[in-house]
């Protein structure tokens, strides 16, 4: 195997990341609304605080990608 | 059959100086990037300008201009408390500039020839200086308003002795990890999307070039869903920008209460 066709490889191992933190995403928001669509009233204060675990989980997918790019594309 | 058409999404991040010419052996240049933050800047200072009219009954771009602020403004107050408002300034500068510089990046000035768009946020040496701005004004506003104090931020309350070290350790890598993360959110989610467009255009016209009726179908579909991928980068904008005026407001919150009160 030659090094370009390790690094493709690599970049599309390190893509599986994005997809597991796109689990998360869902989760954050799915629970959100789960816990919304209970008690509408508290919905609104909690928006600030689902959007910090977005934030969280959000982040590793990127971080990720970032790495798949830095295999394709770093010298 | 025409040539295949080579696809290189990193191009469309190059910086290079306005006018031609090489990037290198001068002190300083006048670059795309430095063109287009010049052209945010000007959006927002002109959306302002346009909205501080100071009338009894306002206008439509009076409103628009003090609901974004009452926005901002509702954040930092609900997050740090009523102190809060004098750091409100700051954070709306964060938001409406990151705001404007992503929204810009998407605008279609490409139909224009050898015009195309700039996505300023999408170096981390913007991104990065926004951030540590960020990060100094929660470090000089901790130690200015708790002095040495400010260091029971990485102790919480109550922490058991013997855990102490511990807590303390992880609670230090925690916070200096804040900047870089701040940073690469903003920084990675515009590169990847960006990409990603990029790379669905480019497939829109391979398909055409092939000529034949699978590659042009091909190319139908990569134009529906480029449609649909820019409405979520519409989105994305909107909510990367938020973020990051959440995390800075959440960050002065602990500069400022050292984890006693809690909203």
């Amino acid at each position: 195997m030659d090094l370009h066709a390790a690094k493709v490889i690599g970049a599309g191992l390190a893509a599986i990341g994005t997809g597991v933190a796109a689990i998360g995403v869902g989760y954050v928001f799915g629970s959100f609304l789960q816990g919304a669509l209970r008690n509408p009233e508290a919905a609104g204060k909690q928006t600030g605080t689902m959007f910090i675990g977005f934030a969280a989980a959000e982040l590793l997918g990127l971080i990720a990608f970032a790495v798949a790019m830095i295999i394709l594309y770093a010298q | 059959m025409a040539a295949e058409h080579s696809i290189d999404p990193m191009h469309q991040f190059s910086i290079s100086p306005v006018g031609g010419g090489a990037l290198t052996g001068h002190f300083a240049q006048f670059t795309n990037s430095a063109l287009w933050m010049l052209i945010v800047t000007g959006c927002v200072v002109l959306f302002m300008w346009g909205g501080m009219q100071r009338k009894l009954i306002p206008g439509r771009w009076q409103v628009a201009a003090e609901s974004l602020l009452e926005f901002i403004n509702s954040l930092t107050v609900g997050n740090i408390g009523p102190e809060g408002r004098k750091f409100t300034p700051w954070v709306f500068t964060l938001f409406s500039f990151i705001l404007i510089a992503n929204l810009m990046g998407l605008m279609p000035f490409g139909i224009v020839p050898a015009f195309h768009p700039f996505t300023i946020t999408s170096q981390f040496s913007l991104t990065g200086v926004l951030a540590i701005i960020s990060f100094s004004t929660v470090l000089v506003v901790g130690f200015w308003r708790h002095g040495f104090h400010f260091f029971s931020l990485f102790i919480p309350h109550g922490t058991p002795l013997p855990m102490i070290p511990l807590i303390f350790i992880i609670e230090l890598i925690s916070f200096m990890v804040r900047p870089f993360s701040l940073a690469l959110r903003l920084f990675v989610a515009m590169i990847a999307g960006h990409i990603l467009m990029d790379v669905f255009a480019n497939f829109i016209v391979n398909g055409i070039q092939t000529g034949s009726m699978m590659g042009g179908g091909i190319s139908l579909l990569c134009l529906i869903f480029i449609i649909f991928m820019s409405a979520l980068e519409l989105l994305v904008c909107a909510i990367q920008a938020y973020i990051f005026a959440l995390l800075t407001s959440l960050y002065l919150k602990d500069a400022i209460h050292l984890h006693k009160l809690d909203h």
